[in-house]
């Protein structure tokens, strides 16, 4: 009956190795893909609170505002007090409405009347410059604004 | 002319560098998740005869610059706010048979508290100094309690969570025009049986 049994190896085969750069090109082209490099270079401390009742934001029409206080390899030269940033540089209160026109500018022309304002605040910060920074949203007329947050809530800790 | 075969490249080590980018890109990489809050300023306009808004009908919460809660005159824990709010929205102390009573209100309908939920206001006071970090969870807390009564409501009419659908509308989850704004009209009525009223004061300044 030895006709029948098949010689057989003891070795195991070698795993193919072909497709594995397939696989990782794959996962490269889609990180590729997701990948978004931060465009403001952030000036601020910025961590966020955090809120579970979010929506989420439409990129393509909003404006980030950004406040907090002058992160620790600034702060030599600025100061510890908080401070407004937005697009690369620090604001001065005054200053915002300049600031935000041109920013808007940047935007597609359709959707500059959606314009949505993003407001990246520290925790830490106090409500009354965020107030202030509202009020000049208001004198501008861009009204629709969104607290960016970190999802969490602050009862559960 | 007898011309020599090129000899074929090595690809061994194509999965390296692959590998390299691959993991170039992994810590580089931050996904977007901006999500947040979303509210809308009133315009800035002189009010020439501001609406007059009795007592009962406002829910005033007062934060002060140590970040304590005053709720309508009482001092509360931040856990107790988003139930104290659903009780004051979802109140309906206007008598049945007025035109301003709430028959989908399953609160206590007490008299001295909100009429209906479109006449209950939400008002909040800062300090200046009141961090941010408890401004933001004094908002959730408020947006939960609406959230909480709508998705009651839209359980009770159609049989899914407000909550749930206004997530799969921004999602794109929903398909086809006709039911998108099947949906948003769906949404929208909830919204009008439960309209967001949050005012916010001016803040004061603090130790005046």
């Amino acid at each position: 009956m030895s006709k029948f049994t098949k010689k057989k190896s003891n070795e195991l085969p070698p795993v193919n190795t072909a497709s594995l750069p397939d696989i990782v090109f794959m996962l490269l082209f889609f990180f590729m893909v997701v990948t978004v490099l931060r465009d403001d270079n952030l000036l601020v401390q910025n961590k966020l609170p955090k809120a579970d009742q979010v929506e989420k934001l439409k990129k393509d029409r909003s404006v980030y505002i950004y406040a907090g206080k002058p992160s620790a390899r600034y702060q030599d030269k600025y100061g510890s007090e908080p401070k407004i940033q937005i697009g690369d540089k620090y604001t001065d209160l005054s200053n915002i409405k300049f600031a935000l026109t041109e920013a808007r500018q940047k935007l597609l022309p359709e959707l500059q009347d959606k314009v949505m304002v993003a407001l990246k605040v520290d925790e830490k910060t106090n409500t009354g410059m965020v107030t202030d920074i509202k009020q000049e949203l208001r004198d501008l007329n861009m009204l629709k604004i969104i607290y960016i947050t970190t999802p969490g809530n602050e009862i559960e800790k | 002319m007898a011309r020599r075969a090129t000899p074929e490249v090595n690809a061994g080590s194509m999965a390296d560098i692959a590998f390299l980018l691959l993991i170039f890109f992994l810590v580089t990489t931050t996904i977007e998740k901006d999500k947040g809050i979303a509210r809308q300023l009133p315009p800035k306009e002189d009010v020439v005869d501001p609406p007059k808004i009795k007592e009962k009908n406002l829910f005033i919460v007062n934060v002060n610059r140590s970040d304590q809660l005053l709720v309508e005159e009482k001092l509360m824990e931040l856990k107790d706010l988003r139930l104290a709010a659903i009780a004051f929205l979802d109140n309906g102390g206007a008598p049945s048979g007025s035109p301003e009573y709430c028959s989908y209100c399953k609160g206590k309908h007490n008299p001295d508290s909100s009429d209906n939920p479109d006449k209950a206001v939400i008002s909040v006071q800062n300090d200046r100094l009141t961090s941010y970090k408890m401004y933001i969870a004094v908002q959730n807390e408020l947006v939960a309690a609406y959230n909480t009564l709508r998705d009651r409501e839209s359980e009770r009419l159609y049989g899914w969570k407000f909550t749930e659908k206004t997530k799969d509308l921004d999602e794109g989850k929903i398909k086809g025009e006709g039911a998108k704004v099947a949906i948003q009209e769906k949404l929208e009525a909830i919204q009008k049986l439960y309209p967001l009223k949050l005012s916010e004061a001016e803040p004061k300044k603090s130790g005046q």
